[in-house]
């Protein structure tokens, strides 16, 4: 039996820590997820974690302690956001090259500049090469239910990847909403215990991690590492069935809302999906075939499983809460274009850049891109495929 | 327990040979020595921060290292060895580990005084039972010999090389000993390498055997960035302890012991004319160097004799 | 996990590598003959060591065997030439010479 509660995001991804009682947590303080090492620290003054608490004095050094403390045999966690993520980039590729399960909590927040503390998704896409596993939560339930599977996802032996959990800062975090939590011990059951073949502290058996590759050598453990990547999918899809059986909340690659018959769609990353599954009612009970595709999984990529979802759609707009500067489209936009490429009948598509440093999206801003969705299909004509939307402007902006 | 020369040096090696290393490098020397100062019975972790040790002692799939050794990257040896120290508390306090392990951290005065002192700080700072073993070959010689913060002034590095409107190096040479010991934590020495190695090796142990954090700054020459035949590392090293240009000293709990003062200190020119890097101090016109050099070795030598008990 | 440094190679697919890079045993370097580096070579006198060990402390190569208080011949599988135990012997029980290859 699940437990009623209503706790904030921030909250939400404490409590499961707690309940998972991991080895070592290297605490930073960053806003929007300075609450979780706080709710933490209050949960090891009080004695309720045995976790050794380690009150670093960077984010680079959070990561470089979660480094350590994994290759040392034991759970490693951290949260961070925005800049704090940026300035462990460089460790957390080595995270993932040096195939350490390490779990992060990130609460997505504009990367500086200018400084904004507030929510897009600028922060994790910029970290979308590293090689990191990432889940994207709409709510704060999601967000909860990621991090409960998160460690088994990453700890799969054909795996072994670091993994990020993400939520929207202040949006997710901060608003206190609904849950169902699940009791301590279920917890541990269904996260298990974490057993790696070898680690640094191993009686008799010496362990050397993070060697000098030469280029005879480089290229091959890339490689793995590419597999391993691509062996997540699997392990994403393994540990959801075994977590929809258990806890009885199904997950996937992503969540298709009224996508079976969808003529529009949109394609969407966190929180707005929330609103955007207003939007779509509304849209229903007017006799329009809208649909929406809340992606959870952004690494690995499902190219062929999105390509399948949105083949038989009219016009798709794969709405971007980040910027990627490449002067024709945010990041998401690229990867489902690509995945599209392949198919015989392909979707109208357009961009629309939005949310940026916080910028509100409300209903009737959806609704805005839904009905430039209904003037493509009509027309036959993408018309212009990279927009923004929400700024103020002094000219006639298309949405 | 006194030390024993005899039965440190027959204990098994646990850095072998088939580094990459350059012949005569004295970082060899510094982690043969680090780790003879370990108890048979006791396992190691080292965390090495990038660097000519790094690059050089686990180049795949080769390792120098007896025992369990990570590398993370270069400005974080100290705070990836917390990470380690830390999951150690948590698997001790389980059961799940049996071995007694120590922590050892080593980076040489780049990854020690420059891109690692945040991290080096920090760990320090926050207590984790570690040491940390500064290899300082005064220079960022892995990258090919540019300045770091522990240069000496007047050394001559690839971006601070002499030239008609310079001497070198224009900034005295950082004293990351005495910033450590103001980080008050209960053991912070300064050694190289002499004779039998009695120094290092007591020092090296106390660092290893004291709870808490710990840091040891070990002189160790470079024959290619201090240009010198690699035979003279050991009369280097005399020098620079007889001229008082690196002293010996420990501090302890927050006290200063002087470990050597010199009967006749020698004056700094004969340390500094060995070497290819202070060549052009010795140049006419360039006396001014060779005498600011040795006002600056003087003044330190006296604030430290009036530290120490 | 079996795999053994003493497999992998240049030739070593990415199948059989191991995962990180990781290593699993210690000292693996051992196979890597540095000795070839040398032009000059070290060159022991037993007659004239007194086996004050002055110099295996100094060797930054291991090259100098120590076992029961005593030293031994040098590895030249390992001794890069440095020279360093020729200077630093106080008996002259070292020598150092070019090396006949």
């Amino acid at each position: 039996m699940s437990i009623r509660d209503r706790l904030s995001g921030n909250e939400a991804i404490a409590c499961a820590m707690r309940q998972i009682n991991p080895g070592v947590f290297a605490a930073f303080p960053i806003t929007p997820s300075t609450e979780i090492p706080q709710y933490f620290a209050q949960y090891v003054a009080n004695g309720l974690v045995d976790t050794e608490y380690v009150t670093v004095e960077s984010e680079h050094s959070s990561m470089s302690t979660c480094i350590g403390a994994q290759a040392a045999g034991v759970r490693a966690v951290t949260a961070t956001s925005s800049c704090g993520l940026a300035y462990m980039t460089e460790m957390l590729y080595v995270a993932a090259s040096s195939r350490l399960p390490i779990t992060l909590a990130c609460v997505n927040r504009a990367l500086t500049g200018p400084i904004n503390i507030n929510n897009d998704h600028s922060d994790s896409m910029g970290a979308r090469d590293t090689g990191w596993i990432q889940l994207y939560a709409e709510n704060n339930q999601e967000a909860y239910d990621n991090y409960l599977q998160a460690m088994r996802i990453a700890e799969t032996p054909d795996v072994r990847l670091p993994i990020m959990v993400c939520q929207d800062g202040f949006i997710t975090s901060h608003a206190v909403e609904n849950i169902l939590l699940e009791a301590d011990e279920k917890v541990r059951a269904f996260v298990g215990e974490y057993t790696p073949e070898r680690h640094l502290l191993q009686h008799g058996n010496p362990l050397a991690v993070g060697p000098y590759d030469t280029c005879p050598y480089c290229m091959e453990h890339k490689v793995q590492q590419a597999e391993a990547m691509k062996n997540a999918k699997r392990a994403v899809l393994e540990v959801a069935a075994d977590f929809a059986r258990t806890f009885g909340r199904k997950y996937g690659l992503f969540e298709a809302y009224a996508m079976e018959d969808a003529e529009v769609a949109l394609v969407l990353i966190g929180s707005t999906a929330g609103t955007a599954k207003a939007c779509v009612q509304r849209l229903r009970e007017r006799g329009v075939k809208a649909g929406l595709l809340k992606l959870r999984v952004f690494r690995p990529f499902p190219m062929e499983e999105i390509a399948q979802a949105l083949s038989h759609v009219k016009a798709v707009a794969v709405m971007d809460k980040s910027e990627g500067y490449s002067g024709c489209g945010g990041p998401l936009f690229a990867e489902v274009r690509s995945a599209c490429y392949d198919l015989p009948n392909r979707p109208l598509m357009t961009n629309v850049v939005y949310g940026l440093g916080g910028r509100d999206c409300a209903v009737e801003d959806v609704e805005r891109v839904y009905r430039h969705l209904l003037r493509m299909a009509e027309s036959g004509q993408a018309g212009p495929r990279y927009l923004h939307m929400g700024q103020r402007s002094s000219e006639q902006e298309v949405l | 327990m006194a030390y024993n020369h005899k039965r440190e040096l027959s204990k098994p090696e646990r850095f072998v040979g088939g580094h990459r290393l350059c012949a005569g490098c004295g970082a060899g020397i510094v982690c043969r020595a680090v780790t003879r100062a370990l108890d048979e019975g006791d396992r190691a972790v080292i965390c090495n921060a990038t660097g000519c040790l790094e690059v050089s002692s686990f180049l795949y799939p080769y390792t120098a290292w007896e025992d369990s050794y990570i590398h993370s990257a270069f400005e974080n040896a100290a705070a990836t060895c917390g990470g380690v120290e830390a999951a150690y508390r948590f698997l001790k306090r389980r059961g799940s580990v049996e071995d007694s392990f120590k922590f050892l951290a080593i980076g040489g005065d780049g990854g020690t005084y420059d891109i690692g002192f945040q991290s080096l700080s920090g760990a320090m700072e926050r207590g984790h039972d570690m040491v940390y073993f500064c290899y300082d070959n005064e220079a960022y010689m892995n990258t090919g010999i540019q300045r770091s913060s522990s240069t000496p002034r007047f050394a001559s590095a690839t971006t601070t090389p002499p030239g008609s409107a310079s001497s070198g190096k224009p900034q005295n040479k950082k004293d990351l000993t005495e910033i450590m010991a103001a980080h008050h934590i209960p053991y912070v020495a300064q050694t190289t390498f002499l004779t039998n190695f009695k120094d290092l090796h007591e020092k090296a142990h106390r660092a290893i055997y004291t709870p808490g954090p710990a840091f040891v700054n070990i002189m160790s020459p470079c024959p290619r960035g201090w240009q010198y035949s690699p035979e003279l590392l050991p009369e280097l090293c005399r020098l620079a302890v007889e001229t008082c240009v690196w002293p010996l000293y420990e501090v302890i709990d927050g006290v200063w012991h002087l470990s050597y003062e010199p009967k006749r200190k020698l004056p700094v020119t004969e340390f500094m004319r060995l070497q290819g890097r202070f060549k052009h101090c010795f140049q006419p016109g360039s006396e001014w160097t060779l005498e600011a050099a040795q006002r600056y070795v003087d003044e330190k030598w006296e604030a430290l004799l009036s530290r120490c008990v | 996990m079996n795999f053994q440094a003493s497999k992998i190679n240049e030739q070593t697919p990415w199948q059989e590598m191991t995962p990180g890079g990781e290593i699993y045993e210690g000292g693996t370097a051992k196979a890597v003959r540095t000795g070839e580096w040398r032009s000059d070579v070290p060159v022991w006198d037993p007659a004239k060591c007194k086996q004050c060990l002055l110099c295996a402390p100094f060797c930054p190569d291991s090259s100098i065997p120590v076992s029961n208080g005593k030293r031994g011949a040098f590895d030249l599988d390992h001794c890069k030439g440095c020279g360093i135990c020729w200077k630093v012997c106080p008996f002259g029980a070292i020598a150092f010479e070019k090396e006949e290859k």
